[in-house]
């Protein structure tokens, strides 16, 4: 699990003091809600609520926003352990059905985005992949995510449509897992989801896989059961839903929630 | 007879870190599904693991004997400059947070680590993600422990009987086996278990530098850490399994903690 | 067929300088105080011990020499070694300690555990032979460790202080059997001892010495009937004084002159036993050439007799029995004087 430190929490005093001019942006003016949220999210949206929860912050400084990554069903294993999250945002809607069944969501979970699965190998594509079948190749060490990571599932559905029989050499517990083997070298391959490949940059390279076989991952956002900044974290939720919070969303590479 | 009483100044803080460690292992026994247990027993991953946590940590345990026995002599009877750094490097992984050990192990036996990718252009070895990678990384946090009780052991034995044994006619090789071990087989015996008992419990060097894989790299702590999210109540009996293995050997050992032969 | 030895080495505040010639006639024992160097001796004999020159031959054959660089370990000589605390190994029963060193050198497990077994029971232990050592006594296990020095058919037997790790009572017993076992060994017997009832009961010849340094070399008779050293001075329990003859005197240091019948001229040895010196309050009469006043130091009763060392011109210790001692009302402390004839006195070349 990757913990990842967000903002700083800003106090009430530091709030009424905040200026509302210079910002010559389309921004709307900082809101007056305060509190604090942790927000657990699926370890492939790092760099994207990243990047949400430092807009939300802007428009919002009342209200401290703590971001933590980590392979989806482990955050579910620790909410419903009684770890102190305000919103959950998963991967799949497996996990998401299953944190609402166990009973520790609050209101209904909305989509938000939609993502595709990739093929990641090392820059330069020094085993020559092409597609699916190629994972099969014999002497090429290919590692998935474990089968109830969201992305471990999709990848072995994506891997059946296409025919493809593969033992992958290792299951982590997320694709940022996956990602890291890959670009350490010990892995020649991994399934993971284009928003990855693209967050991860120069360090790795994708492969696309065909659309036929490809799978649709669905994301959906919740607040969760006992938060005690419910307004904050409706307003979390409402923002990335938006058109704001959407578009963010699409420069990191997530198809649209509808 | 009558009985010193403890002052309550010690009392106190004492029930307190017994409480601490004793909760815990109570809350494991008490939470635990004992109806379920046989079959989260007894199913095949959990076989799978079980096997592979023995075969892999006496592996790890038979191999720090080969190599840590010679480095605990040489460290007990050997002198020379920068020995105590080299004991210092060679004892490091007790202390070492065991995912930093197995960052370690793959920047140097990696696919693209030092010694590793030697390996592979050579031979064509990779070992993440095999179960010989598995015993390495067992070996690499584990092994201090025997190094450390074997060389204690040979320090505090009597060498003087090596002496008679040479004016007997012993060859230094017969010297070894036949008097010096034998004369710290209790120390020897305490490390072996030890270090089997730390590799069997071994996680983090082996996640990051073995990887997790049914029935190859996935060994009992990995399945109990994956079944944590797919099934709480195997991973409970799981869990307690291994602790009962550690109690076991903890309570086997009491006399000879720490190497006092 | 000998031993021959000289050995300088330096170890700790130990400085050594030794040369010996043991044939196989003979038992030798090496005697001397604590930190004479006696176990160094041994054990740098025994190879156990680097020395800075010297040499060691068995036999003719060179096990060590610092000139020529050979070195013989310790395992190839053929040696047997009785340790002070018997070092018999805890792990193995008495009848495997006794085969250790017929196995060592190649013996099969049978011949070896047979010749092992004959060897028990010539020491009287053959009913033990299944027992570990911490079963048996301190005699006991004497015996065993002799039998395993002994089953390989050593050319040199070394032993160090065979009889000190056992009591009083037990140890004139062992001294007896030790004696017999020594008398039917063919090889070389090198005894270490810092007890002279143990040197002159087991050997033949005696070595004393004493800093690392050879002070004096004799049959037990030789060495106690005119000692040439403190040591043995005092083992035996006589005075010695050391000093220049001169035609019926002892000059010795510090200027005083002792009559001595029989002092010619040279560096001399005057030996005067303490029964023939007597203790006076006043300055007596007498026919007595040697009469010198002191100061009694010590009084120690003995038995029957009583001791007192009498520090003066001339300090010696005197003998008397405990009625005398009454009569004369001496305290520690007390003057007195002393006085005893030349022809007491025992004068030997230094």
């Amino acid at each position: 699990m990757r913990k990842r430190i967000g903002l700083v929490v800003a106090t009430v005093f530091l709030a009424a003091c905040g200026g509302s001019g210079g910002t010559a942006s389309t921004s709307p003016s900082p809101t007056s809600l305060s509190g604090y949220i942790s927000v657990f999210a699926a370890a492939s949206l790092t760099a994207s609520f990243d990047a949400l929860g430092t807009s939300f912050h802007k428009a919002n400084p009342g209200v401290g926003v703590n971001l933590d990554y980590a392979g989806t069903p482990t955050l579910v294993t620790q909410i419903e352990q009684g770890a102190p999250a305000d919103v959950f945002a998963s991967a799949d809607t497996t996990n998401m059905d299953k944190l609402t069944a166990d009973g520790f969501t609050t209101g209904a979970s909305r989509v938000f985005a939609h993502n595709q699965l990739e093929i990641v190998v090392a820059p330069g594509n020094p085993k020559g992949i092409t597609g699916l079948a190629d994972l099969a190749k014999r002497g090429l060490i290919y590692i998935s995510e474990g089968p109830t990571v969201p992305a471990g599932k999709y990848s072995l559905q994506a891997l059946t449509t296409a025919g493809v029989k593969v033992t992958p050499k290792s299951l982590e517990t997320s694709v940022t897992a996956v990602i890291s083997k890959v670009e350490l070298g010990e892995a020649d391959a991994g399934i993971v989801y284009t928003t990855d490949v693209a967050a991860a940059g120069s360090k790795v390279q994708g492969v696309p896989i065909a659309a036929a076989d490809n799978e649709i991952a669905t994301y959906p956002i919740v607040a969760v059961k006992g938060t005690k900044s419910s307004a904050a974290a409706s307003a979390f939720i409402d923002y990335v839903v938006s058109g704001a919070g959407q578009s963010t969303l699409a420069t990191f590479g997530f198809l649209p929630a509808s | 007879m009558r009985r010193e009483r403890v002052p309550i100044v010690v009392v106190v803080p004492a029930a307190i870190g017994a409480a601490f460690f004793i909760l815990p292992l109570v809350g494991l026994v008490v939470r635990s599904p004992w109806r379920d247990a046989v079959t989260a027993l007894t199913a095949p991953d959990t076989i799978e693991a079980l096997k592979l946590s023995l075969v892999a940590s006496l592996s790890a345990t038979a191999l720090g004997l080969i190599l840590g026995v010679p480095l605990a002599w040489v460290y007990a009877r050997v002198e020379f400059p920068g020995r105590d750094l080299l004991r210092a490097l060679t004892t490091l992984p007790m202390v070492l947070p065991p995912v930093v050990g197995g960052i370690a192990l793959l920047l140097a036996f990696g696919r693209r680590g030092l010694f590793g990718s030697w390996l592979d252009s050579t031979f064509g070895i990779t070992l993440p993600f095999t179960t010989a990678g598995v015993v390495m990384a067992e070996t690499f946090v584990a092994m201090p422990f025997l190094i450390l009780t074997v060389e204690a052991g040979l320090r505090s034995m009597d060498r003087r009987y090596e002496e008679a044994a040479r004016a007997l006619g012993a060859s230094r090789w017969r010297v070894f086996t036949r008097v010096t071990l034998p004369l710290i087989g209790p120390s020897l015996f305490a490390g072996a278990v030890l270090c089997w008992a730390r590799a069997l419990g071994e996680f983090g060097a082996t996640i990051t530098f073995a990887g997790n894989f049914p029935g190859v790299t996935q060994t009992m702590p990995l399945a109990v850490y994956l079944l944590l999210e797919t099934n709480q109540e195997a991973s409970f009996i799981l869990s307690l399994v291994l602790l009962l293995i550690s109690l076991l050997v903890l309570v086997g050992l009491r006399h000879r903690w720490l190497g006092s032969a | 067929m000998s031993l021959e030895a000289s050995i300088r080495l330096a170890l700790g505040p130990l400085d050594l300088d030794m040369e010996l010639t043991i044939d196989e006639g003979e038992v030798v024992a090496l005697l001397g105080p604590n930190g004479a160097g006696k176990t160094t001796l041994l054990r740098a004999v025994a190879g156990l011990v680097p020395f800075n020159s010297g040499h060691v031959r068995l036999d003719g054959k060179v096990l060590e020499d610092t000139a020529t660089g050979q070195y013989v370990p310790t395992e190839r000589r053929p040696i047997g070694f009785v340790f002070q605390d018997y070092l018999l190994f805890p792990h193995l029963s008495v009848v495997d300690n006794v085969a250790f060193g017929l196995r060592s050198r190649g013996t099969s497990r049978g011949a070896a555990a047979q010749k092992a077994v004959d060897w028990l029971g010539r020491v009287g232990l053959e009913d033990y032979a299944r027992a570990k050592p911490a079963e048996l006594s301190g005699g006991q296990r004497q015996r065993v460790a002799l039998a395993r020095a002994l089953a390989p058919d050593p050319r040199l037997l070394l032993l160090d202080e065979p009889l000190s790790a056992l009591d009083v009572s037990t140890r004139a017993e062992v001294r007896r059997d030790l004696k017999r076992h020594l008398a039917s060994f063919q090889g070389i017997r090198l005894v270490v001892t810092h007890d002279p009832l143990e040197a002159v009961a087991l050997a033949d010849r005696l070595i004393v010495m004493e800093n690392g340094r050879l002070v004096q070399t004799g049959t037990p008779a030789e060495v106690t009937e005119h000692p040439r050293s403190q040591y043995v001075a005092d083992l035996v329990g006589v005075n010695l004084i050391r000093g220049e003859a001169d035609h019926g005197t002892v000059r010795i240091p510090g200027g005083a002159a002792v009559a001595a019948a029989g002092a010619e001229s040279g560096e001399v040895f005057a030996m005067i036993h303490p029964r023939a010196v007597a203790i006076y309050r006043m300055r007596p009469e007498g026919s007595p050439r040697n009469v010198w006043s002191g100061r009694a130091s010590n009084i120690e009763l003995l038995g029957n007799r009583v001791r007192v060392r009498i520090d003066g011109e001339v300090p010696l210790v005197a003998e008397v029995t405990p009625a005398a001692l009454k009569e004369l009302d001496l305290v520690e402390g007390g003057e007195v004087w002393l006085s005893f004839k030349a022809t007491d006195v025992g004068v030997y070349p230094a």
